[in-house]
């Protein structure tokens, strides 16, 4: 699998994510900058990584979705290329256009970092490939503002397509308002775009993928996709 | 010629923090009149908070060397040797008054500060901590501090992208006017790429680099030098603005043109901004500074020498490169400023020009070197005598007053602040807030630091030789627990008005303590902060000198937690308990007395006893530790139980010890550990064998805690009580 990770001024999670690539893919991406206009040749997943882009001035991801790089990732999510946006990195992928809806900030106005739980919602996406559908994992959030609204159309569009690909829930799969941690409309966490090869999420599951430093769940979506990619070639 | 305007008055003089007698020294050194600009600059230099002048004498007598230090105080950080040709760099600092008037930037600076006071030396920041202190729940002010100050701690550190992984919130009315803020940061660098501020050679070219300079923070240090008064707010203006996104790109650029080998001397522009950065480079490389400030960078139109050089606008280094082009464009990539605004001289001369004009030119050694130095008077605290155990009624049976003292303020869980704190960011918190201490992986491992931050004030207040003790083996304890090799402290003094006899009777007698315990313990300090003057309208805080202590281990995956892991395993007690109650939490919050002496530290025992818990930790022979502090044994055992929901049978306290002075009492030195029950009898042998005393307390098991003669305790119960007070109190609820 060759990935490469997008670093824009104020990103701050791309070590995090080259090193989880690097552990389960077991090749080490490319770090793609801002000002460059070209993906290196070749490159089979976009990652945007999570962070404060621009410092989050102005809207998160408003200005990151405006850089020159952002053309190349359009064209290759275009192609049908497969694109992750992790934190950050999702509210960029909704500034772009790539995916619709906003996050907005936190229900309770205030940034939360925790554990949290997520119904993988379907298992039939290169991403989800390696989890079951139904399957609760745990992982973790680190945001401010991660509280994904859209309007009503939209989120009938999104439910009505299956493109919910993670929901928070309670640690059993059920859906509860208190561990709806940030609001979301339906309890979304991430959702896939229409072609189903943009991924974005709010939780960071590159945090969660070594027994040493505690859960392992957020392994299963870099393993799918390393799986998926194997396939391919 | 320097041009004089406004003219020097006495009232100008005393506006600028300076005493009349301070100001005759500036006199006879410079044998004229100063000008605006050089009073401005003898300002910054000369208040306490830049100057040390009255905690010098005393800080002298810490103990600073030991094997693991590459570099003491003197230097932005401390620097000491992990190993492996690798390097922690560390230090804490207070901003405690920003912090009071705008709390949100005053916390938020706080931490962008030492953040760069640690990649100014060539580390990228790993780990950061905190400890703060709050007035009286119930005053009307209090509220609104603890959600800005937690709001601007992890503001600027979630953007910057460090993990905060721990530290101490607690609430007192003696910081009703003045809370703390006390800002740890620790970093890693290769051992032989270690920057520092010391120009070297003549005619270098001063480099300013990241953000623009503007008219915010003017006299940020002076203000950091006072009591408060009433108006306090006004000094709104003086506080400075935070911009992590700035500092996230001075990181990476400064990072950057160090590996490219472009650095000779570096230093950030902190307390009194361009002032203290460029003499503290010439000073300490025995140079000359020309400073041609119609170079610098400035956000502002028709800005003064004077503001420039007092401006503490935030994201800003000065160094010296060597001359080439790379690093300009460099810093040019990441969009930040860079600006040649001076070069080195043999002079030894501070010569700052402005529009043609030499604004000041001012011996630059002196300027540091002839700071006044003060050996205050001071009085000893007076020793209070010892609380007997048996003169304390208990007003409650102990199972209500657990439920009563673990739902406390000071005692209750800090989930709230916590988790607004970025704390798994970079993948390497290995045990998260909420232990002893908080352990973070070295890169890939297999070494880890334990990091933590310690005080307990009122045992301070009471007694301050023991209290500065007690920090500093609390910091050394909570390293321990987890299983971690203490290895150096930073200190951060938060004290009153030092000009009153008492208050620095305390701060002689902390500094004393911290001494003992730092040269008892092999614990040296390599860095640090003085805070004085923390009073409003005459009254002071309690002392605090807090203590953020870096350990390590070898093997990350050998640490201890606190949580008990499985039913029908032994409880130890380590350490010997005679039932201390003087000035502990259950005499204040739940008898409502705040009397006697603290518990006295043994530093020997401190030592047996740690370092034989430390190693039964390395062997894998316990399953869970925690040292016994705050609230004494039995809320240690409850902190175990509900980690985790396994509860606990104990077994009745000695006969020879009142019961709540056996549950609640706060001798130092004790740890809790469970082992095996089929190795209890091996561990206690070896434990003894060590000279330690080690007694069988109890086994692990069902959802209870429950002591021979009292109603069981549901652990449920005392997590409700345990979670619930915080955010309750945030909302508004109590």
């Amino acid at each position: 699998m060759k990935s490469a990770v997008v670093v824009f001024p104020g990103i701050n999670r791309e070590r995090d994510m080259a090193r989880t690539l690097k552990l389960v893919s077991g090749a080490e991406p490319s770090m793609v900058w801002h000002a460059d206009t070209e993906l290196p040749p070749g490159t089979d997943l976009v990652v945007i990584p999570g962070g404060f882009s621009y410092g989050d001035y102005l809207r998160c991801g408003a200005i990151a979705a405006r850089a020159p790089i952002m053309d190349a990732v359009r064209a290759h999510a275009g192609r049908g290329g497969l694109v992750l946006g992790v934190c950050n990195g999702f509210q960029i992928l909704c500034e772009s256009g790539l995916l619709p809806g906003v996050l907005m900030r936190n229900a309770a106005l205030r940034f939360i970092c925790k554990d949290v739980y997520l119904r993988v919602e379907r298992s039939d996406t290169p991403f989800t490939r390696d989890y079951n559908a139904g399957q609760v994992i745990r992982v973790p959030v680190a945001h401010g503002e991660g509280n994904y609204v859209a309007d009503s159309e939209t989120v009938t569009r999104l439910e009505g397509d299956g493109r919910v690909a993670f929901r928070y829930v309670a640690p059993d799969g059920k859906l509860d308002p208190r561990w709806n941690i940030n609001g979301a409309t339906n309890a979304i966490a991430g959702i896939l775009s229409e072609r189903g090869n943009v991924l974005g999420l709010m939780p960071h599951p590159e945090n969660h993928v070594e027994t040493a430093i505690g859960p392992t769940d957020g392994r299963g979506l870099f393993a799918g996709l390393t799986q998926h990619f194997a396939k391919v070639a | 010629m320097i041009p004089n305007e406004p003219p020097i008055t006495p009232a100008l003089v005393a506006e600028h923090g300076l005493k009349p007698e301070e100001y005759q020294r500036i006199l006879d050194l410079i044998g004229r009149e100063p000008s605006f600009t050089e009073l401005g600059i003898f300002s910054a230099m000369w208040n306490e908070h830049c100057s040390y002048k009255s905690s010098k004498v005393h800080l002298r007598n810490l103990p600073t060397k030991g094997a693991c230090v590459i570099q003491g105080p003197g230097e932005n950080a401390g620097v000491i040797d992990i190993g492996d040709g690798l390097a922690v760099v560390f230090k804490m600092e207070s901003h405690n008054h920003p912090s009071y008037i705008e709390p949100y930037q005053g916390a938020a600076t706080g931490v962008g500060g030492i953040l760069r006071d640690v990649f100014t030396m060539g580390a990228r920041p790993i780990a950061c901590l905190n400890a703060l202190s709050f007035g009286d729940p119930d005053h009307p002010k209090t509220r609104h501090l603890v959600s800005g100050v937690v709001a601007g701690v992890g503001g600027y550190g979630n953007s910057f992208g460090v993990p905060t992984v721990g530290g101490q919130v607690r609430f007192h009315t003696r910081y009703d006017g003045n809370n703390l803020v006390n800002a740890m940061a620790v970093g890693l660098a290769k051992k032989d790429k270690i920057f520092y501020a010391a120009a070297s050679g003549v005619g270098m070219p001063i480099v300013y680099l990241g953000s623009k300079t503007g008219r915010d923070g003017i006299h940020g240090a002076s203000m950091a030098s006072a009591e408060f008064g009433e108006g306090a707010e006004e000094k709104r203006p003086t506080v400075q603005v935070g911009d992590p996104f700035s500092e996230k790109l001075l990181l990476e650029a400064c990072l950057e043109i160090m590996v490219k080998g472009c650095v000779i001397a570096i230093q950030d522009m902190g307390a009194a901004g361009l002032t203290c950065s460029a003499v503290e480079m010439g000073a300490k490389g025995n140079l000359g500074v020309d400073l041609e400030l119609d170079k610098v960078p400035c956000r502002e139109t028709g800005m003064s020498a004077y503001e420039m050089m007092l401006s503490e606008s935030q994201e800003r280094m000065l160094m010296v490169l060597k001359p080439e082009k790379e690093a300009e464009a460099i810093f040019k990539k990441w969009g930040l400023d860079f600006a040649i605004v001076g070069h080195t001289t043999p002079s030894k001369r501070f010569i700052v020009k402005h529009a043609g004009d030499v604004m000041a030119d001012l011996p630059i050694k002196e300027l540091g070197d002839e700071a006044p130095v003060y050996d205050r008077p001071y009085i000893d605290t007076p020793k209070k005598p010892a609380l007997k155990a048996t003169s304390v009624t208990p007003p409650m049976r102990v199972p209500d007053a657990l439920e009563r003292l673990i739902g406390t303020p000071d005692l209750c869980s800090k989930r709230w602040v916590w988790e607004q704190y970025d704390h798994v960011i970079l993948g390497n918190t290995v045990q998260r807030p909420g232990g002893d201490a908080a352990v973070v992986r070295v890169e890939d491992g297999p070494k880890a630091l334990a990091l933590t931050v310690d005080v307990t004030p009122r045992y301070c207040e009471a007694d301050p030789y023991e209290g500065g003790k007690q920090a500093v083996a609390e910091a050394w304890r909570n390293i321990t627990a987890v299983g971690g090799q203490p290895l150096a402290i930073t200190d951060n003094l938060n004290f009153g008005n030092p000009e009153k006899p008492e208050i620095m009777g305390q701060l002689v007698g902390c500094v004393r303590g911290i001494a003992e315990a730092c040269k008892a313990l092999d614990f040296p300090v390599v860095s640090g902060n003085v805070s004085l003057y923390n009073e409003t309208q005459g009254r002071g805080i309690l002392p605090t000198p807090s203590i953020g202590g870096v350990g390590l281990l070898n093997d990350f995956t050998k640490s201890a937690t606190l949580a008990f892991k499985a039913a029908g395993e032994t409880i130890l007690l380590i350490g010997e308990t005679q039932g201390w109650l003087g000035q502990s939490l259950y005499l204040r919050d739940v008898c409502g007395r705040e009397e006697g002496s603290p518990p006295p530290v043994d530093l020997i025992e401190e030592r047996e006893n740690g370092d034989i818990v430390r190693a039964l930790i390395g062997e894998g022979l316990v399953s869970a530790a925690h040292d016994i502090s705050d609230g004494g044994l039995l809320v240690a055992v409850a902190e175990m139980a509900m980690a985790s929901g396994v509860g606990a049978v104990l077994e009745a306290a000695p006969e020879d010890t009142p019961r709540h002075a056996f549950w609640f009492g706060e001798d130092q030195a004790r740890y809790v550990v469970t082992v095996s029950a089929d190795r209890a009898e091996a561990v206690m042998q070896r434990v003894q064998e060590a000279s330690v005393p080690v007694y069988r307390i109890g086994a692990t098991g069902g959802e209870t805690i429950v002591i021979p003669g009292e109603r069981a305790i549901a652990i449920k119960a005392l997590v409700d009580r345990f979670e619930g007070w915080l955010p309750a109190y945030m909302s508004g609820a109590v």
